[in-house]
C-alpha cells in the first residue's frame, strides 16, 4: 500500500528521463502493451520480473531490436531514449499487479466442457483451427482475454483472415487464409484440410475482415467466465 | 610515337569500349549497363518473347548465390553473365550458368550497415574491366577474363557509416559511384574515377559547404551531417555530356529541427558535367524532407513532344508519391501529379514545388501520413518503353505513423531522429502502374498483394516483367496490364529483371532471394 502510494506520487512528477520514457512508451509501445502497461495484444509489463528480459541489458536490446516474431524493434530510438523507455518499463513493474478473480482448475473444466479444445491447442491437446493457447496468459492480459471471448470479432489476429469464395463450379467455400500470392490463394478449411485456388477462375472472393471464425460467448455465466479467464491467464507456456 | 601507337592498339582491342555501351540499342542481345541503356530505360529491344508465346516461358538454368536477398542486375556481354552479391562477383557461362571465375573481398569484422540491408545491386563493365562497389566503400576493378584485381580504390572510410551497395555507372573513360549512409549523418557525394587507373577524377558533394551556393539552405553547422546519400545508379546523356543522379534524404531523417531550410541538394536530381562533375542544374522534389523520402532513383531520359514541341526530358516517379517530367537540359519543371496515395501535399505549384499541408511532419505522439517511409516507390528500377510510350513503375501503397525523436551525431551510429509504424499489413498493397510519360497520368494498373520490392523491365515484344514479395515472377501485357505468365520462385523477389540472347534467342533473368533464374522459350 505504501509502495503503491509512493509510486502514484512519483508517476505524477516523474524525473525527466522517466517522463521521456513514458511519452515514448505511450506513443510507440502502448498500442500492444496498453496505455498503462497492463497489456492487451501484448503482455502486461506490470510485473516485477519480465521473463524474456531478465536484466536491463536484455530489456534495452528487446526495445531496440524487438522480439521476433511479434514485437517490432524501435531501432531508430536514440540510446538515451532506449534507456529512458527501459527505465519507464521497469517503473511499471513496481505497480500493483492486476487481480484475477476465479479458479484456474474450474476454468479448465469449463474450457473442455464448452468445446474450446475443438479449435485451440493447449499443451499439445486439442485441434489447431484457431491460435494455440499454451502460453496465452503470458502474452495477453485478463481484460483482453475476457473481451475476446465475449466479442471475438473485435480482436482478430492478423494471420487468421476469414475468406469466402465461390469456385468456377459455383461451389462456395469458407476458410481461413493460409497463404496468398498474386495469382493463387490457399485456405485452411473447417474440415482441417487445405485447398488451393487460382484467383482468376473464382466467381467471387470475399475477405471477411472483421469476422472471426470463433463463435461469441456473450451468455456465459459471470462466475464461469471468471474461472475460464483465470485458467487462460495461468497458461504461461513451457518454462 | 611508337608508344602512342601501341597504346592506341590496346584501346582498339578493348572488348567493351564506351561506344558499345553508348550504342547499346545496336546490340540488344547484350545487357551492357545497369539499366540496359545509359538513358535509364530498363527496356529490352528484344521482341522474340511476346504476349502470344510468353505462356511457354520456362526455367533454363538457375544460379545459387552464397547469400540471400540478392538484388543484382547482371551485365551480359559476349556469352558471359557477370553477377554480384555483397563484396563478391562471379562470371557465368551464359549457356549453362556454370561459374567461369569468382572474386571475393572480405567484409571487415567491424563493418556495419547503418540503415540498410547488406546487398549489392550489380556490376559495371568498360573496356576490359568489371567494376564493383563494395560495402566497405572500395571501388574495385577486375579483369573480365579472369576476375583478377586490376585496382581497388578507397572511396571513403566505412567507419563513420559510408558504404556502397549500388551498381557503378561507366561513362566515357570514367566509372561513377555514389554512397549509402543517409541514416549515419554522412556528407554525401558522387565520385568519378579514371576507369584505367582508379584515380579519382572528380567529386561532387551533395551538401554545399559554406561559401558555396545552397549552403544557406542549412541552419548553422547542420550541413556537416546533412546526409544526402547517392545510393542508386544514375543516367547519362552522351550528347549533352550530362550525368543525372538522385540524392537521398537529409539527416537526421525524421527530426528537421536542427536543419531549418530547404536542405539542398537532398531529395533532388542533379545534372553534372561528365568531365568535371560541375553542377549544371538541380531540381528538389521534397524540400526540407522529414519522412526519409530519398530521391535515390534511376532517372529516365526520354525525348517527347510537350505542347507540340519535342523536348529532351528527364522523368521520375518519386518516393514522395508524385510523378515529375523535367527538361533535362535546364531542369525546368514541365508537369507532375500524384501517382499513388499521398496525404502530405496539396499538389505541386507551377515550379514543381510541393504545396505542403501544414502539420504533416513527424511529431512526438506520432502522425499518420501517406506514403510510408519506404515511399510510393524506392530504389528498384522503373522502365520506359518507346514501343508503348509508357512509363512503368512498381508502386507501394502504404501509410505510416511517423515519430520525431532526439538525434545527436556520433560517428558510426544512427542519426535518424525518429521512425515510423506502418499501417497493418492487411491494409498495405501495391501495383504495377503504367503512366503517360509527359504527365504521369495513369494508363493502367495491375494490383499486387503487398507493397513490392522489385523493379520492372519492359520489352519490345510487348511485355512488362516484374516480381512480388510472395515469390511470383510474372509478365504483363505492356499495353493493358493483363497478366500473361507467372512462375513461383519460392523466394521473395527484390531485384531488377534484364533480358538478352543466349544462342540468338531471347531470355530473361531475375534474382529471387538466393537464386538467379534464367527463363527462355
Amino acid at each position: 500500500m505504501k509502495i503503491a502510494l509512493f509510486l502514484c506520487v512519483s508517476l505524477s512528477a516523474l524525473p525527466q528521463s522517466l517522463d521521456t520514457g513514458k511519452r515514448i512508451f505511450e506513443s510507440q509501445c502502448a498500442l500492444c502493451h496498453g496505455q498503462d502497461g497492463s497489456g492487451g495484444r501484448g503482455p502486461s509489463l506490470r510485473k516485477a520480473k519480465l521473463k524474456k528480459t531478465p536484466d536491463d541489458a536484455a530489456l534495452k536490446k528487446a526495445i531496440a531490436d524487438g522480439l521476433p516474431p511479434e514485437m517490432p524493434g524501435a531501432w531508430q530510438l536514440h540510446p538515451r531514449e532506449v534507456d529512458a523507455t527501459a527505465a519507464y518499463v521497469r517503473s511499471l513493474g513496481k505497480l500493483i499487479v492486476e487481480e484475477i478473480p476465479g479458479i484456474p482448475a474450474a476454468g479448465e473444466e469449463i474450457f473442455n466442457k464448452t468445446g474450446c479444445a475443438n479449435c485451440h491447442i493447449v499443451n499439445g491437446k486439442g485441434n489447431a483451427r484457431g491460435p494455440e493457447l499454451s502460453a496465452i496468459g503470458a502474452r495477453r492480459n485478463a481484460k483482453h482475454l475476457r473481451e475476446s471471448i465475449l466479442t471475438p470479432n473485435s480482436f482478430l489476429p492478423e494471420d487468421f483472415l476469414l475468406v469466402e469464395l465461390t469456385d468456377a463450379a459455383g461451389k462456395t467455400v469458407k476458410g481461413v487464409k493460409a497463404n496468398e500470392d498474386l495469382f493463387t490463394i490457399q485456405l485452411a478449411l473447417p474440415n482441417g484440410r487445405h485447398a488451393s485456388f487460382d484467383k482468376a477462375t473464382l466467381k467471387n472472393l470475399k475477405r471477411l475482415t472483421g469476422q472471426s471464425t470463433m463463435p461469441a460467448f456473450p451468455n456465459i455465466p459471470a462466475a464461469d467466465l471468471d474461472n475460464l479467464i483465470a485458467y487462460l491467464a495461468s497458461l504461461k507456456g513451457a518454462e | 610515337m611508337k608508344f602512342a601507337l601501341i597504346l592506341l592498339s590496346l584501346t582498339a582491342l578493348a572488348q567493351v569500349p564506351f561506344e558499345r555501351i553508348r550504342d547499346a540499342a545496336k546490340e540488344p542481345g547484350n545487357w551492357l549497363t545497369y539499366s540496359g541503356n545509359l538513358a535509364g530505360h530498363r527496356h529490352s529491344p528484344l521482341a522474340e518473347i511476346t504476349p502470344a508465346n510468353v505462356a511457354n516461358l520456362k526455367v533454363k538454368w538457375a544460379y545459387q548465390f552464397p547469400t540471400g536477398q540478392n538484388q543484382t542486375s547482371p551485365i551480359v556481354v559476349d556469352g558471359v553473365m557477370y553477377v554480384t552479391s555483397p563484396n563478391r562477383a562471379a562470371a557465368l557461362d551464359l549457356r549453362t550458368g556454370r561459374e567461369l571465375w569468382t572474386w571475393e573481398r572480405p567484409i571487415p569484422k567491424d563493418y556495419q550497415s547503418i540503415g540498410f540491408g547488406q546487398v549489392n545491386r550489380g556490376p559495371a563493365i568498360l573496356d576490359d574491366k568489371l567494376y564493383i562497389a563494395t560495402l566497405d566503400c572500395y571501388l574495385v576493378a577486375l579483369d573480365i577474363k579472369t576476375g583478377q584485381q586490376r585496382w581497388a580504390t578507397k572511396v571513403e572510410d566505412y567507419k563513420p557509416g559510408y558504404s556502397m551497395t549500388l551498381a557503378p555507372l561507366a561513362i566515357k573513360g570514367k566509372v561513377v559511384v555514389g554512397v549509402s549512409g543517409g541514416e549515419a549523418g554522412i556528407r554525401g557525394f558522387i565520385d568519378a574515377y579514371d576507369a584505367n587507373t582508379g584515380t579519382r577524377a572528380w567529386r561532387f558533394f551533395t551538401i554545399p559547404a559554406p561559401g558555396e551556393p545552397g549552403n544557406d539552405t542549412w541552419a548553422g553547422d547542420s550541413w556537416k551531417t546533412g546526409a544526402g546519400s547517392t545510393w542508386v545508379t544514375g543516367a547519362f546523356d552522351p550528347e549533352l555530356n550530362l550525368l543525372y543522379w538522385g540524392i537521398g534524404n537529409p539527416g537526421p531523417d525524421w527530426n528537421g529541427d536542427s536543419r531549418k531550410g530547404d536542405n539542398l541538394y537532398t531529395c533532388s536530381f542533379v545534372a553534372l558535367d561528365g568531365d568535371t562533375g560541375k553542377l549544371k542544374w538541380h531540381f528538389q522534389f521534397t524540400p526540407h524532407d522529414t519522412h526519409d523520402w530519398d530521391s535515390a532513383h534511376v532517372p529516365m531520359l526520354i525525348d517527347a513532344p510537350v505542347r507540340g514541341k519535342m523536348r529532351k526530358l528527364i522523368v521520375n516517379p518519386n518516393r514522395n508519391a508524385f510523378y515529375y517530367a523535367l527538361d533535362r537540359t535546364t531542369g525546368e519543371f514541365i508537369a507532375g501529379q500524384a501517382y499513388a496515395k499521398q496525404t502530405w501535399a496539396n499538389g505541386l505549384d507551377d515550379k514543381g514545388r510541393p504545396i505542403v499541408i501544414p502539420g504533416t511532419e513527424p511529431n512526438e505522439a506520432g502522425n499518420l501520413v501517406y506514403p510510408a517511409l519506404n515511399g510510393a516507390t524506392i530504389w528498384y528500377s522503373p522502365s520506359y518503353s518507346p514501343k508503348t510510350n509508357l512509363v512503368y513503375v512498381a508502386t507501394r501503397e502504404a501509410g505510416a505513423t511517423y515519430f520525431k525523436r532526439e538525434a545527436d551525431y556520433k560517428p558510426g551510429t544512427f542519426f535518424a531522429g525518429g521512425g515510423e509504424r506502418r499501417i497493418p499489413e492487411s491494409q498495405q498493397w501495391g501495383a504495377i502502374r503504367a503512366l503517360e510519360p509527359t504527365t504521369g497520368k495513369l494508363a493502367w494498373e495491375f494490383k499486387l498483394v503487398s507493397p513490392p520490392w522489385t523493379g520492372v523491365m519492359s520489352t519490345a515484344g510487348g511485355l512488362v516483367i516484374s516480381g512480388s514479395n510472395e515469390g511470383n515472377i510474372f509478365a504483363l501485357d505492356a499495353r493493358t496490364g493483363k497478366p500473361l505468365w507467372n512462375f513461383h520462385s519460392g523466394g521473395q523477389v527484390s531485384s531488377n529483371p534484364i533480358s538478352f540472347h543466349i544462342d540468338g534467342h531471347q531470355h530473361i533473368a531475375i534474382a529471387a532471394n538466393r537464386v538467379l533464374y534464367v527463363f527462355g522459350l
